[in-house]
This record gives structure tokens, sequence and C-alpha cells, in this order.
């Protein structure tokens, strides 16, 4: 199997690599648009700030490239956020996959800390992503901006609110968390994706 | 809602783990990227390593150290020692470390974790403080707690938060290694004055301490090193333990 993860401006992508590794699987790290549209499943990773990586992605094209791939795509915390329509950080106009916003946390009260990092819970977990044994597991998250819940949440996370822990549509999935780092849990989130 | 987290530390030497007492006498404990397998299989939820020579000798084994545990474990680590600049910082991080620890450098350059937190995101910057509680003040050292500085705790925490820090690891040299629990007043002052995640370092001898310090200290995560290393307290049994006294950890 062929998994290509899409090389750009942002930090941590060889972590994705190292933990397909760990699973027996070879990736490339590439963004030569021809391995991308071949590739039998492709991972949008990111960390970074919205509206830098998304004048990035337009200006090297990856944006449309992405957007119209037919294998199952899978995005990770800013990837997920990323292809999403409109992101508060930077007021960055997004790919638009998912048609909904990402919003920053607001804290409630003093305990509310903002990023949002550590271990939290998956609750309402669907799709091919996640097999049942999921629910309630912990992954790790790290992130100050969220996507509301909506018609394409795919799983669930309460964080001073509840909000999307994972999103899909038609060949398209994405994780706030990183399954990457999320141990024997993440391990199986991958594992689901690639056997998608 | 979002777990307390436990934290085993590998303070690292010429590429092995040791552990100090009082951050003297330093005795063996084992392969670090072993180790750290072991930790992420028992639960643990980061794993820090610190290289704690870094001041004094070169650091390309602590990088190739670095490497190798991106590639074996799959739960976050954090790493420290013998960062000075920004283009330490972009080594580690790119050597796989999710995050990094500063310590002396952040007290001789506090822009330090401004230039970290625009490069690279307030989550990436740890900003580790080691204080000695004298004369009832908490007085901030650098080196590895080998020289006093003019800053106190709490003032010096405050102003690493407003700079950018992402996480306050603050370790009580009065308490490292005593086994007597974690200063817990302390660590409750820093937690109702910032509002980024505080780790608790230095003082846990028992399962009841790191209740402690999450009940009463309101830390969000406990480091400890020598009572992992030496499997004095076992990392699934102190999770089932604070599960069962109804604190909210991932098992």
């Amino acid at each position: 199997m062929d998994v290509a993860i899409v090389n750009y401006n942002a930090g941590n992508i060889y972590s994705v690599d190292y933990a397909l590794k760990r699973l027996g699987i070879t990736s490339v790290v590439t963004a030569d648009p021809e391995i991308l549209c071949k590739a039998d499943k492709v991972i949008f990773p990111g960390v970074g700030e919205a509206s830098t990586t998304m004048e990035y992605l337009k200006e090297h094209k990856l944006d449309e490239l992405i957007k119209g791939l037919r294998q199952p795509v899978l995005g990770i915390c800013l990837g997920m956020q990323l292809m999403c329509r409109f992101s508060e950080e930077g007021a960055a106009d997004c790919m638009n996959i998912f048609d909904t916003e990402v919003k920053r946390f607001i804290p409630e009260k003093h305990e509310d800390k903002v990023p949002h990092m550590g271990w939290n819970m998956l609750t309402d977990v669907q799709t091919a992503l996640f097999t049942p044994e999921l629910e309630n597991q912990f992954v790790y998250f790290v992130h100050s901006y969220y996507v509301p819940v909506n018609e394409n949440t795919a799983a669930t996370t309460n964080y001073i609110l509840p909000f999307s822990a994972a999103l899909q549509k038609d060949n398209f999935y994405a994780t706030q968390f990183h399954p990457e780092k999320s141990g024997s849990v993440g391990e199986v989130i991958l594992k689901n994706f690639l056997s998608i | 809602m979002l777990a307390k987290r436990i934290i085993p530390c590998l303070d690292i030497k010429d590429g092995t783990t040791v552990k100090g007492v009082n951050f003297v006498n330093f005795r063996d404990a084992g392969d670090p990227v072993e180790l750290g397998a072991q930790y992420s299989r028992d639960g643990a939820d980061e794993l820090v390593y610190l290289d704690i020579t870094a001041s004094h000798e070169g650091r390309k084994t602590f990088t190739e150290l670095v490497k190798k545990v991106a590639a074996n474990i799959n739960i976050p680590f954090t790493v420290g020692g013998g960062i000075y600049e920004l283009k330490d910082v972009d080594r580690l991080l790119n050597a796989g470390a999710d995050k990094v620890s500063i310590n002396s450098a952040a007290i001789r350059t506090p822009e330090l974790i401004e230039e970290i937190a625009r490069n690279f995101g307030s989550q990436v910057c740890v900003v580790a403080i080691d204080a000695n509680l004298e004369n009832d003040q908490w007085v901030c050292y650098l080196n590895g707690g080998r020289i006093p500085t003019d800053k106190y705790l709490f003032d010096w925490a405050k102003e690493a938060e407003s700079r950018g820090a992402g996480e306050i690891l603050f370790t009580s040299m009065t308490h490292d290694g005593v086994k007597q629990g974690y200063p817990n007043d302390a660590l409750t002052t820093l937690a109702d004055s910032l509002h980024i995640p505080i780790i608790a370092s230095g003082g846990a001898g028992k399962m009841e301490h790191f209740r402690d310090t999450f009940v009463e200290g309101k830390s969000d995560a406990a480091l400890a090193a020598s009572v992992f290393h030496f499997g004095e307290i076992g990392i699934k049994d102190l999770k089932q333990y604070l599960h069962e006294e109804g604190i909210n950890v991932r098992l």
C-alpha cells in the first residue's frame, strides 16, 4: 500500500511517518502532486498557525490538490482545521471540504486552560475510523481552536463544551487529536484508516 | 474531561538515565529508550528527557537519542537541557521532540520564551523552574540548582506565562529526592494565579503524594523519576489507585 504524507511548512510531519513505521508501513513524505494523487492513502498532518499555513498551501496549489483527492484522506490537528471552511485563527479562508467554522476556545472559568492540552475522551464515535471499542478511550490533544459539533462530526470530546474530535465526509477523514501520539489507541485509529 | 497526567522524567547523562538525590550523587537507572517505551506501555501520559550534562558537554549524543525516542515511542515527549537559543529548539523539534523545556536560558534570556512561542507555538514551550524554599521565599536557581538568582518563583512563573510559556514545570529543590510529597501550597498558588498547566515535580515518594498534588496542589500533571525508575511505584498501579481515588486519569 502506498501512503503519502503531505509535506508542507508545518511542524512535526515526521512523527506521523515514525508512527506508520511502527505499524510496519513505509510512507513517502512529499509535495509532489503526481505521487499524492496516485497514493492509496493520503495523510495531511499539521502543527502550526492557520492563516500562514493556508497561504503557503494556496501558493503551492496544494489546497486544490487535496480537495480534489478521491482516495481516503486523513487530516490531523491543524490539517483537519484547514479542511474546514473558515478559521478564526488569523481569519483564514480554508479549503471548505467540511462546511464548518473553526473557533477559538473561550474559557468559562479559571480552570479552563487554553490550549486544550493532554489526554481526553472520545465519545459518540462513528465511521470506519473508529471501531466500537474506541468509545470512551483517551487520545492526545494540543489545540487552541476547535470545530463545533456539526453534521460531519465523527467523534465528540468535551472540553469547555462538546466539540468535534473527528470529522468525516465522503473520502475525507480528520482528527483534532494526534493519533500518532495517542499510544495504542492512536495505533488502532491509524490502522482503521489504513484499512478503509 | 481532561485527564491528569503522570510524567516519568529521565535524566540523561552520556546517553544513559540517571537520577540524583537533591541534584547530586547519581545512580544508574537504565537505557533511556527502553525505559521510555516501558513507561509508555505501562500508561505514562508523557515523558520528559533532560540532558543534565548539556551545560558542560557536547550534545550530539542527546540529539541522536531524541531521534531514537521519536522513532520508538508513541506518546508525547519533552526534551530539556542545554537549550540556549532558537536553533537548539529547532534542532530538537526536528529530531522529533514534541516540546522543549527551558530553564536557565529562560532566566538569562527571557525573550527566548517569546521567540519559541512565536516560531513554534506556546504549546511547544515548557518553562522549567528550579526553586528552593529559603526564609519563606521560593528562590529560583540556574544551572541545575547550582546558582541562585534574584528571581522568585511566583513572579517569574507569571512573567514566563505572559511571555508565552505553554506550561510551567516547577521543581522544588527543597522536596526533590526527599520523597515527602510535592509542595502543594506553592503549587496551589501557581495554579490560582496562572492560566497555563502546571507540572508538579520533586518530592514523590508514595502514591498518596500524587493524589495530594492533584487534589490539594491543583496540579495538572505530576512528574517523578526515582520512584518509577527503581520500581518503587508502578505506573499501572498508580493510575489504578488514582482512578479509585476519584481522579480522572487515562487507564
